[in-house]
């Protein structure tokens, strides 16, 4: 067992709060640098499409996780995402402008979906943003002298100071460095009073307000950030995939987006990632055991869907802090072992939110 | 002539037909604890509601330390510096006590979007002085123990102090106390009695509360205003309102009815 002793309060601002955190840390960071070494090149891919999921899985769980605003059109700023930059390369934008100006279409786009959210809450607010999803995606698929409709566009590679960065390591590296260094802002950001903010609005409005806290500022802000990092994660998808066409950003990837962060867990970081690899590896272990599934259920053709939805009800019922949540109750009974106790995550149900004011 | 604080005058509130304030008017001066009591429904939350911009009132005027109260927005209240608690304990309930009070300084924030984005020396700077303030009323309250514990797993008693402690991290010149002691047993009543003296007299906080319990509001209040059914009864000493016979039918029925509570002789 770990006692953190603090004897100073910067260590609780630090992100890296003890040797262990450090330790850990720091050898992950040194896997993924030194991947293309010891991971193929299907898995160096595999792991590529991780990370871009891992940046748009931040923008959702800070807007789902952190403020608890839910967005059921997510996907929608993965397309704006990628259309811009494929459109903006393709006319010889240089990568850091296409890439800004992938964000900033998306977060304006993003603050428009988001005005609903200051009148309307909880599933109400989840149909407005699928509604808006279903109208972006309508727009990509009719618009067809900038995105060429839904005969698809192609996507060049992306150049950055004159080289043109390859598929492979190249390219993985490029996405790692944008998803590590999305993932410190998210972070530098909820460590700091707007992250707070966030996290008030979620568990209390009326006196989130009270405490001076902007709601309609606030709101508008988380959906803004949410999506300009699904507009990046868009942006390198586009280069990822090499060709766009809009069903690719239909309701479907936004249940993805949505199952990603609900499954890697609600409110943590950890989760994103988690979940972002719950995303990637599910169809790679579905089509490993299609084989040896009875009555060829392998070989029909919304297998993945239903075992997406049986797994997400599983969670739901059994496991709602998601894999995180579950990594931290067999964290927690390895550090106590023997002494773990079965009820020791159970929490007490307070019926005392009798007279909410609204 | 004491300094005063806030200026409440024939404030009134109508709820569809109900009237739940009507014609109130009552003075706060600097530095006194000022106390609304009454029986249920009387109306007193809904005049804290008025004060914190949750509800605009039909008519009336709230004038605070020379705002005009009335056009400030809900969220612009805690900049001028009143804080509130509530009835029903509104914690922020994933998050940690430190978590809770931290989010209590927000109004004293100094830094931008961009800075914490970067999370820049001076916002690390500003981190460790919010944290200091904290700490503060952490000491003041006694939570220390209960520093990295989750709301949710917190029993009842602990919460109101957290919630308190929250109003007393936005360092306000005038707290709102709904019901501070509802909840309590007596000994943690006969500590918020001392709380709210220190509040008053090392704080230098003005405190303006609803409340129940007689014995704390005899103890600490200066003033009493009493209501029934959205009007003023009676104001005065603690002493002066208890007594008044309009405050005793408000609480115990009429004269008359008082008589039927005496077992017949036999």
């Amino acid at each position: 067992m770990r006692f953190v002793f603090k004897t100073t309060y910067d260590q609780d601002i630090d992100l890296a709060q003890h040797g262990g955190h450090r330790l850990w840390y720091g050898l992950l960071l040194l896997a993924l640098f030194t991947a293309p070494l010891w991971l193929g090149a299907y898995g160096l891919s595999q792991l590529t499409f991780m990370l871009i999921y891992s940046v748009v899985g931040l923008g959702l769980m800070l807007l789902v996780g952190y403020t608890g605003l839910l967005s059921i059109g997510h996907a929608a700023f993965l397309g704006i995402g990628a259309y811009t930059q494929a459109v903006l390369a393709a006319q010889g934008w240089p990568l850091p402008l296409s890439l800004a100006a992938a964000a900033g279409l998306s977060a304006a786009v993003g603050i428009v979906v988001g005005l609903p959210a200051l009148r309307v809450k909880g599933i109400y607010l989840g149909i407005a943003t699928l509604a808006f999803g279903f109208i972006v995606e309508e727009v990509l698929a009719r618009w067809e002298a900038v995105t060429g409709g839904n005969a698809g566009m192609m996507v060049g590679r992306p150049e950055l100071l004159g080289w043109t960065i390859g598929s492979g390591a190249p390219f993985y590296f490029l996405c790692l460095v944008i998803t590590v260094g999305c993932t410190l802002l998210v972070l530098n950001l909820l460590r700091s009073p707007t992250g707070r903010a966030f996290v008030a609005i979620r568990d209390s409005e009326i006196s989130a307000q009270s405490m001076g806290i902007h709601l309609a500022y606030y709101k508008t802000l988380a959906f803004a950030l949410s999506a300009a990092l699904a507009g990046i994660g868009g942006a390198l998808y586009a280069h990822m995939i090499r060709f766009l066409s809009p069903e690719q950003f239909s309701i479907i990837q936004s249940i993805d987006l949505l199952l990603m962060v609900v499954i890697g867990g609600l409110g943590s970081i950890h989760g994103v990632f988690l979940g972002a690899i719950f995303l990637i590896g599910l169809p790679q272990l579905i089509s490993e055991i299609k084989d040896y599934l009875p009555w060829g259920i392998g070989d029909s053709p919304g297998l993945k869907l239903v075992i997406y939805g049986l797994v997400l009800v599983a969670f739901v019922l059994f496991e709602p802090w998601g894999l995180y949540g579950r990594w931290l109750k067999i964290r927690a009974w390895f550090m106590l072992f023997p002494f773990y106790r079965k009820g020791m995550f159970k929490r007490q149900k307070a019926f005392q939110k009798s007279d909410r004011l609204k | 002539m004491q300094d005063i604080l806030l200026s409440a005058k024939n404030l009134e509130v109508r709820f569809g037909g109900v009237v739940a304030v009507n014609d109130v008017s009552f003075d706060v001066r600097r530095g006194e604890v000022f106390t609304l009591i009454g029986p249920n429904g009387a109306g007193k939350t809904t005049v804290f509601n008025l004060i914190s911009r949750i509800y605009t009132p039909g008519n009336g005027s709230i004038h605070y330390d020379g705002h005009d109260l009335l056009a400030q927005p809900a969220h612009r209240i805690a900049a001028l510096g009143i804080a509130r608690t509530f009835q029903n304990i509104e914690l922020f309930e994933h998050a940690t006590v430190l978590q809770n009070l931290l989010i209590g300084r927000h109004v004293h924030r100094r830094t931008g979007l961009w800075s914490e984005l970067l999370f820049l020396p001076s916002v690390r700077a500003a981190e460790r002085e919010t944290r200091e303030k904290v700490e503060e009323v952490i000491d003041f309250l006694d939570l220390q123990h209960y520093r990295d514990t989750m709301i949710a797993g917190l029993p009842y008693g602990v919460r109101k102090v957290v919630e308190l402690g929250r109003a007393l991290a936005t360092a306000p010149k005038l707290l709102l106390l709904d019901e501070p002691s509802s909840g309590l047993n007596v000994e943690e009543t006969g500590d918020m009695v001392f709380w709210i003296q220190d509040i008053v007299h090392d704080l230098g906080i003005t405190v303006l509360m609803v409340e129940h319990d007689m014995s704390l509001v005899s103890a600490v209040s200066d003033r009493v205003l009493a209501m029934n059914q959205g009007e003023t009864l009676a104001l005065g000493s603690p002493a002066e309102v208890q007594s008044h016979p309009g405050v005793i039918e408000a609480y115990l029925g009429a004269v008359e009815d008082a008589s039927s509570l005496r077992r017949p002789a036999r």
